[in-house]
């Protein structure tokens, strides 16, 4: 009788731990992308609705952040000094992984609408999905180092802070759209979805994005890998037959 | 529009720039006789191409300018097979040995300092060498009153008292092997290292130190620089995976139409003309690279993402 008891709590539990009873209902465009020859950027919507069993808590209003991390890869930042009189590259730093890109938007101020703590255990903000990844201090004042991570790949708009650019309509449906850039690199992409009030994550939901190569890039990056020999000779003698073709056009023309 | 993304360098980019690049680093290399490698590994990496993609694309698309400028100096015998043979011994052992020190250099991470001082060295004294002595040539033929000096078939300088001698009737040389071996080694080296393939330096060297003519300077340097290059493109394929097929067919494309332009454009200047404005163009870039070197960056950090293992 006691373990059946446990179990039908147990069953209960989940519903029990969003007390409000809100849940995100949520779809992607595309959960694909494939990289083609004339891949240009991509432009992914994300939408959803907030579902919930009773009407809508008065109080403070519901707010949805979304966040989008491109897969990680390890790097190292380094810093250039000057040395006899040349800037050279003189310290580095290594970093086990890193997002290669990463967008967060919201549907308000991140800072009105998600408390620290939140912010640390779900590692939303950007500071904390590098800071995550934990930059082993092999050289002094790791923390600058990794902010340069942070402004180099703003800059070139690999991170992103879209503070209220995710259109929420009457606390229930919402949506946004996050452009991928043309550099992308292959890999899973992820996609979180929070709900939060009174800056508490009410609910969460993840999705996944698959970015592969396809057609020729695909066939010409497997084979630089695999084949590495012939796909050198190929090289060449693409070289060779386009100086030839060129050479033979021009005679033909001066003709 | 016309955006490109290219497989191995994983970046996007407009394939009509591209073009332009490989046309006008082309034309130059008809014109001189030189790869234009050490311009378009520059121009790659100002656009956002990786250094190790950009060193060994740059290879590849020396390779087809290469062929095509060869095709073009063939027609007027201006190529000596014999003596290429020789610089091509030489150059291949350089080739390997300077890819190698390249894969090492980029494990240290400091093969950009190291591509960018051989640039400045290299283009600095070979461009000041040659600029004087053109400069001078064309000087003394304005106070001959327009008539040329009287001209010996070659200069003989200390290389021509070394052993082991070979005839090259192409050039009219009778001369050792040694220093074309010697010669051909350092310009391997150097394409392995810059992905040049070291026109800037061998036509030069086969000027001053061999006392070749310079009518079959450019033919013969093209022909090994061939070689040369293709050489370091299937050793940096197969050692770092690196070499771009997309963007070396549109850097080819380009390339090959500038490089018969340039060899048309070529046959109408006078040889000491013809020098001065290679000297001022390698002049040109290795003091845009020392600047480089010498002022503060705008931005100190430098982030290189590494392979997944």
């Amino acid at each position: 009788m006691m373990k059946r008891a446990a179990l039908i709590a147990m069953l209960f539990l989940p519903s029990a731990a969003c007390a409000a009873g809100e849940e995100i209902v949520s779809g992607l465009s595309q959960n694909r992308v494939a990289i083609t020859a004339n891949f240009d950027g991509s432009e992914i919507l994300i939408y959803g609705a907030v579902k919930r069993d009773s009407p809508a808590p008065k109080g403070a209003p519901l707010e949805v952040i979304i966040t989008v991390e491109g897969p990680s890869t390890p790097l190292v930042i380094r810093r250039k000094e000057y040395v006899a009189g040349i800037w050279v590259n003189a310290s580095a730093i290594t970093v086990d992984a890193a997002p290669s890109f990463y967008a967060v938007a919201t549907s308000g101020p991140i800072d009105k609408i998600l408390t620290r703590t939140e912010d640390l255990r779900f590692k939303i903000t950007l500071d904390h999905a590098i800071r995550a990844i934990g930059a082993a201090s092999e050289a002094q004042g790791a923390e600058e180092f990794t902010a340069a991570l942070r402004r180099i790949r703003s800059d070139d708009q690999s991170y992103r802070l879209m503070q209220g650019r995710v259109q929420l309509v009457q606390e229930t449906l919402f949506r946004t759209d996050i452009a991928l850039p043309a550099n992308l690199i292959e890999g899973a992409y992820k996609v979180r979805m929070f709900i939060t009030r009174d800056g508490r994550v009410l609910d969460q939901e993840e999705r996944l994005i698959d970015v592969r190569k396809a057609g020729l890039e695909r066939a010409l990056y497997v084979m630089a890998h695999e084949q590495p020999f012939l796909y050198g000779l190929i090289s060449l003698a693409l070289a060779a037959l386009a100086g030839w073709a060129a050479s033979a056009g021009f005679r033909l023309l001066r003709r | 529009m016309f955006q490109l993304y290219l497989p191995i360098a994983e970046v996007s980019v407009n394939a009509f720039l591209l073009l332009g690049i490989g046309g006008i680093v082309g034309f130059l290399s008809g014109m001189f006789g030189v790869g234009g490698g050490f311009l378009i590994t520059p121009f790659l990496l100002f656009i956002g191409i990786p250094p190790g993609v950009a060193v060994a694309t740059g290879a590849n698309q020396v390779v087809a300018s290469s062929i095509s400028g060869v095709l073009a100096q063939l027609k007027r015998k201006a190529v000596d097979f014999r003596m290429g043979l020789v610089l091509l011994i030489g150059g291949l052992i350089g080739s390997w040995a300077g890819v190698r020190v390249f894969s090492w250099m980029t494990a240290l991470g400091q093969v950009d300092l190291f591509v960018q001082l051989s640039y400045v060295l290299f283009l600095g004294l070979i461009g000041g060498m040659m600029f004087f002595e053109s400069a001078r040539a064309i000087l003394r033929s304005r106070r001959h009153g327009g008539a040329p000096p009287i001209r010996r078939a070659h200069i003989h300088t200390w290389v021509h008292g070394l052993p082991f001698k070979m005839k090259f009737r192409a050039s009219g040389l009778y001369i050792s092997v040694l220093p074309p071996l010697a010669v051909g080694a350092l310009v391997g080296f150097l394409a392995g290292i810059m992905g040049v393939g070291g026109g800037f330096i061998l036509v030069p060297a086969m000027i001053y130190v061999l006392g070749m003519p310079t009518k079959v300077v450019i033919g013969t340097s093209l022909f090994q620089i061939i070689f040369v290059t293709g050489f370091t493109t299937v050793v940096h394929a197969v050692n770092s995976h690196t070499v771009d097929m997309m963007l070396a067919l549109l850097l080819i494309i380009g390339g090959v139409i500038g490089a018969q332009l340039g060899t048309m454009a070529g046959t109408r200047l006078k040889a000491e003309q013809l020098r001065i404005l290679l000297a001022a163009m390698v002049l040109a870039v290795a003091i845009k690279i020392a600047f480089d070197l010498l002022l503060q960056p705008s931005e100190l950090f430098s982030v290189t993402p590494m392979a997944l293992p």
